[in-house]
């Protein structure tokens, strides 16, 4: 094997900036370099200029009105005003709202943090395939139940949520529906409306835009939806979002929103070839399975579980060559195998020999088949070392197995 | 996080990977750890029955690359030595060793464990427990 340079197969932790966006931006950080609320002036004029056609961008690539895109500092932000600030607002109606175990962990913390202010909030399960399951999301709603969060497209597994079909349930019981969209929004067509999302969280940087930007969506008509700000200041964003915008960023964000409105249909049929490549060259190895529907998921992700490997060590095998990520508990803080991954079920065992690849607008089929030798030589190589896989090898049933858990 | 030379090199070039022959008496077994935690050691000894002392080791370890390496360095730490000494091997030797970061304690914990794990194994089969 030829030595290439380090291969990035982990564009849902985040991808590049694509070079017109950074071409885009470098004006507003120099010359143009005005505040987007100083009214006074021609400075603030072209900064103010320049955010409002960001957000013309930013509002054509997911079909809504400009005037319902807020920007804020990325998703994370958006999903803790989407949440708080619809808890607060409509603390009137009710204080309970219903989410996803899978859910990222903006979500579920902001939905922690609802729960100390005296909400309450039902975490769904999910099915083995990832999928929430439509009579249960109906059967949790109650009459004091605000919102329902449920996110477009997961982090780990790419898993598409049937958002339509929530979206009927959502109105026809007149309960908010939030959606963090973040790994959807400029991969796969994301049409909040069509489907009856009132908020979304998207973000930037997952969309090659830059990192420190997002937006939240929040429909204005039918139903006219206000969110309490988390932020208090100057008033900008129509009041829910103070803070000096961040016209460099915001700016990016339009062009990656342009290019993605422009570019993705190809650019998901490209990539979705790659992935089913990919995927189809790893699985040759035995005792390996895809974790996540796969027919309903994201053209550029696939997440395997490599069994009696654990996922870290394997990294170890290729991560000079190959940036990828891995729901073992040894790459997190908290010890913890993935918490998507368990949530669907999966054994903790499996959880640890999970690998995430995420492909990107930059990612090539040499790549791909580089990714394919290196990932089996190491997965080959682990289980060399590995005594379940001798265990599993010699026929000992791993089940009844005595072990000393530590 | 990044892995200290030594965790590297012994990843990279693991000493004394296999399999002893169990069903011998004067070999060993330690498996300890489980897969639900993402790690499990066997590590195993064949002792030199008139002296005492450990003339061989061998481990395989399903786990990430601090615990490879806690194990791998375990194995050649107890070649030559007599079980009495080997007991003693302690885990906080072994973070010195490898420079271990505090979150990857447990793997030094999980070799000291295998090591004793694999004596008793030992000292059982020849009726000295």
């Amino acid at each position: 094997m030829e030595k290439k340079k380090l291969i990035y197969l982990d564009n849902n932790a985040t991808t590049p900036c694509d070079p017109r966006v950074v071409e885009a931006m470098l004006p507003y950080f120099t010359e143009k370099f005005g505040n987007a609320a100083s009214r006074s002036h021609e400075f603030g004029w072209v900064a103010e200029e320049a955010v409002d056609y960001a957000r013309e961008q930013v509002a054509a690539l997911i079909e809504v009105d400009a005037r319902e895109v807020i920007f804020t500092s990325g998703a994370t932000e958006s999903d803790n005003l989407a949440l708080k600030g619809a808890f607060e607002m409509y603390a009137r109606k009710g204080k309970h709202l219903i989410t996803v175990k899978t859910e990222h962990k903006a979500v579920l913390d902001s939905c922690r943090r609802i729960e100390k202010m005296g909400g309450e909030v039902t975490y769904l399960d999910v099915d083995a395939r990832g999928m929430i399951d439509l009579e249960a999301l109906e059967a949790a709603i109650r009459p004091d139940t605000i919102m329902v969060a449920v996110m477009w497209a997961n982090n780990e597994t790419g898993v598409i949520q049937p958002m339509k079909e929530i979206g009927e349930i959502c109105a026809r019981h007149g309960v908010l529906f939030f959606s963090d969209a973040t790994q959807a929004v400029g991969k796969i067509p994301v049409k909040p409306k069509e489907v009856g999302v009132h908020l979304m969280a998207m973000s930037a940087h997952k969309m090659y835009g830059p990192k420190g930007v997002g937006a939240l969506f929040v429909n204005r008509k039918a139903p006219r939806v206000k969110v309490t700000a988390q932020m208090d200041g100057g008033g900008h964003e129509r009041g829910m979002r103070s803070g000096t915008l961040n016209v460099p960023g915001i700016v990016g964000f339009g062009q990656a929103a342009e290019i993605a409105r422009k570019e993705m249909a190809e650019e998901a049929q490209r990539l979705s070839r790659l992935r089913d490549r990919l995927e189809q060259g790893l699985l040759k190895l035995e005792e390996t399975y895809v974790n996540g529907n796969p027919d309903s998921r994201m053209p550029h992700v696939t997440n395997i579980s490599f069994k009696h490997v654990e996922g870290e060590g394997l990294m170890m095998t290729f991560n000079k060559e190959i940036a990828v990520s891995s729901g073992s508990a040894c790459t997190s803080a908290s010890l913890e195998p993935s918490y998507v991954l368990i949530a669907m079920g999966l054994g903790d065992d499996l959880a640890h020999s999970s690998i995430r690849f995420s492909l990107g607008r930059f990612t090539t089929e040499e790549e791909v088949d580089y990714a394919i030798e290196a990932v089996s030589k190491g997965v080959n190589h682990m289980r060399e070392l590995s005594p379940i896989w001798e265990m599993y090898k010699e026929g000992i049933n791993l089940e009844e197995v005595e072990w000393s858990e530590h | 996080m990044a892995y200290s030379e030594k965790v590297l090199d012994h990843f990279s070039n693991p000493r004394n990977v296999g399999t002893l022959d169990k069903s011998k008496k004067n070999v060993g077994t330690g498996l300890v750890g489980a897969p639900e935690c993402g790690d499990v050691m066997r590590l195993q000894i064949e002792v030199d029955e008139e002296t005492g002392i450990i003339k061989d080791a061998k481990f395989k370890t399903f786990g990430c690359g601090s615990a490879i390496a806690s194990s791998s360095l375990a194995t050649e730490w107890l070649k030559g030595k007599p079980i009495e000494e080997a007991l003693e091997i302690d885990n906080m030797a072994i973070v010195e060793e490898l420079e271990l970061p505090p979150v990857k304690i447990h793997c030094s914990v999980l070799a000291e464990d295998a090591i004793k794990a694999a004596i008793e194994d030992y000292k059982k089969k020849n009726g000295q427990a």
